[in-house]
């Protein structure tokens, strides 16, 4: 029976997106859609256990929500007009495309994540609506109460409401800019879970998980958007080298980690993708980190890396974004080419004091040259600016094996 | 349709050329003010617009009690004050908030977007 239950929650959770998505849709409210999902939930797990999962569950908790919904509306009667609007309208047909991108979790991605709601909210309301995650599954995820987080769902799911946020995939021309702001909510899921920032676990493959099934449907659903292509293949090619990536609750550097332990499927569909994206030729900020990601896990050991590719790839993406995190990325690949003195000159001059990896790269290139005094002084800055246990577990290592 | 508010903030306090930095600056914003307001008319967004005279100019009455009580300035002593808005009636949020970066190149300011709860 407990299967049977586990069974049933895991075939909801797949299809939460789907099921609130298309729920939205036809009923305009995303509360009303979130209880009428609950309640086929209720009725699934009262059934299905014995009956069986049925042939097309995603179809039959879509109808069996539906039906709720209509019920809750006409129990409901004194709520306003727009209920009784909405029942009017009420249409069980799959709606005429308007554009060449339609499908429900796609509007429904779009309007989580749009810009006039708060960048907190929209990662929580993307975990939510489209991930499935309980709200305490969410709290749990960025370690704030779940109270807290249950407010801050329901003041962006008001605001999107009372505000009119449009449940719609922008037109062309807004296209690529909303689309970068999508990309960005589920790239900030992906490294929170692959490197957590508070003292709790330091990975959270949760998150990680999700990010990358979610990359996978807008991937699904925007074919022709090579952004996309290179944040997925960034995503796989990232998590490919989770297991290796953690050992006894500290963390494994790229140089130290045995790569056997890295994931070759993962590994050969981030490749394909990478490849993909350079035939298209419309290179982008996550197809290069892409590319990137793809020459380190093409290499046997660390000592084959190509590191002049590498250089390469970062200068193409400092171009796209001369951000001072991608200078200090990229100092640390020309400390494998040209050594650490030139590589230190580059870092020393970035503004990024308050950012533990800035500490940790120092640190690591005073090692090398043999400046151990100034090398401990700047692990010790790392270990303070970041509370990552397994990271700090990684650096004092590090500190500790300075003479 | 919804009705929103596009409130512009400003200086509270203005030279002879509101918050402007010249002659020129000014003329140039009431130009441009003048014809975005043209285009919200032309296509159907218009319901009402208006710029504000400074908050020097203005006097809070409390008429809860018995007589009015009258207090020279206004409410919320700040530095930045609502300076003039617009209220458009448009379909979504993505429609009201293309207009008022719109409205806000066109005189200058920030406009802050906010959804009626009702209009009589």
């Amino acid at each position: 029976m407990q299967s049977g239950t586990a069974a049933v929650e895991r075939v909801f959770r797949e299809e939460y997106g789907r099921l609130i998505a298309s729920l939205v849709r036809r009923f305009g409210d995303i509360d009303l859609a979130e209880e009428a999902a609950s309640e086929a939930l209720v009725v699934a797990l009262e059934k299905w256990p014995d009956s069986g999962v049925p042939p097309n569950p995603g179809g039959w908790l879509t109808t069996t929500a539906g039906n709720r919904a209509i019920d809750r509306i006409r129990r409901e009667k004194q709520r306003d007009a727009k209920y009784k609007a909405a029942l009017m309208d009420y249409d069980d047909t799959a709606h005429a495309p308007e554009g060449p991108i339609e499908d429900d979790r796609l509007r429904l991605l779009f309007t989580c994540c749009h810009p006039a709601l708060a960048a907190e909210a929209r990662i929580a309301l993307t975990l939510r609506l489209l991930g499935g995650l309980t709200v305490a599954e969410v709290a749990r995820a960025f370690l704030v109460p779940e109270t807290t987080m249950a407010q801050r769902i329901t003041r962006a799911k008001k605001k999107i409401a009372v505000a009119k946020v449009p449940y719609r995939v922008p037109e062309a021309v807004d296209l690529p800019e909303r689309l970068s702001g999508v990309l960005t909510v589920l790239f900030l899921i992906f490294n929170e879970g692959y490197l957590a920032t508070g003292d709790g676990d330091p990975v959270r493959d949760e998150l990680t998980g999700e990010a990358i099934r979610l990359a996978r449907i807008l991937r699904q659903l925007l074919p022709e958007e090579q952004e996309v292509a290179g944040l997925l293949a960034l995503l796989l090619l990232t998590e490919a080298r989770r297991q290796a990536r953690l050992r006894n609750g500290t963390l494994v550097a790229l140089d130290e980690q045995d790569r056997t332990g890295w994931d070759h499927t993962l590994i050969a569909e981030g490749h394909l993708l990478v490849r993909e994206c350079l035939a298209v030729n419309r290179p982008g900020r996550y197809q290069i980190l892409a590319a990137i990601n793809a020459v380190h896990t093409d290499a046997r050991s660390a000592a084959d890396t190509d590191w002049s590719q590498v250089v390469t790839l970062y200068d193409q993406l400092t171009r796209l974004d001369p951000s001072p995190i991608v200078a200090l990325n990229r100092a640390i690949a020309v400390a494998e080419l040209d050594g650490p003195c030139v590589a230190l000159a580059l870092v020393e001059e970035l503004p990024l004091t308050g950012y533990h990896a800035w500490h940790a790269a120092r640190a690591e290139l005073l090692r090398r040259l043999g400046r151990s005094a100034e090398s401990k002084a700047a692990y010790d800055a790392a270990i303070a600016t970041t509370q990552n246990s397994a990271e700090r577990a990684y650096l004092s290592r590090k500190r500790g094996e300075l003479v | 349709m919804t009705h929103y508010l596009l409130a512009v903030h400003g200086p509270a306090e203005m030279d002879e050329f509101g918050s402007y930095g010249s002659k020129e600056e000014m003329e140039e914003a009431f130009a441009a003010t003048g014809a975005f307001n043209d285009t919200l008319r032309a296509d159907g967004y218009w319901v009402f617009a208006g710029g504000l005279q400074p908050v020097s100019t203005a006097t809070v009455v409390d008429g809860q009690g018995d007589t009015p009580v009258l207090t020279d300035g206004p409410y919320l002593e700040t530095k930045e004050a609502l300076g003039g808005f617009w209220v458009i009636d448009a379909p979504d949020l993505d429609v009201a908030l293309r207009l008022a970066a719109e409205g806000s190149k066109a005189c200058r300011g920030k406009v802050e977007v906010r959804p009626f709860d009702g209009i009589a």
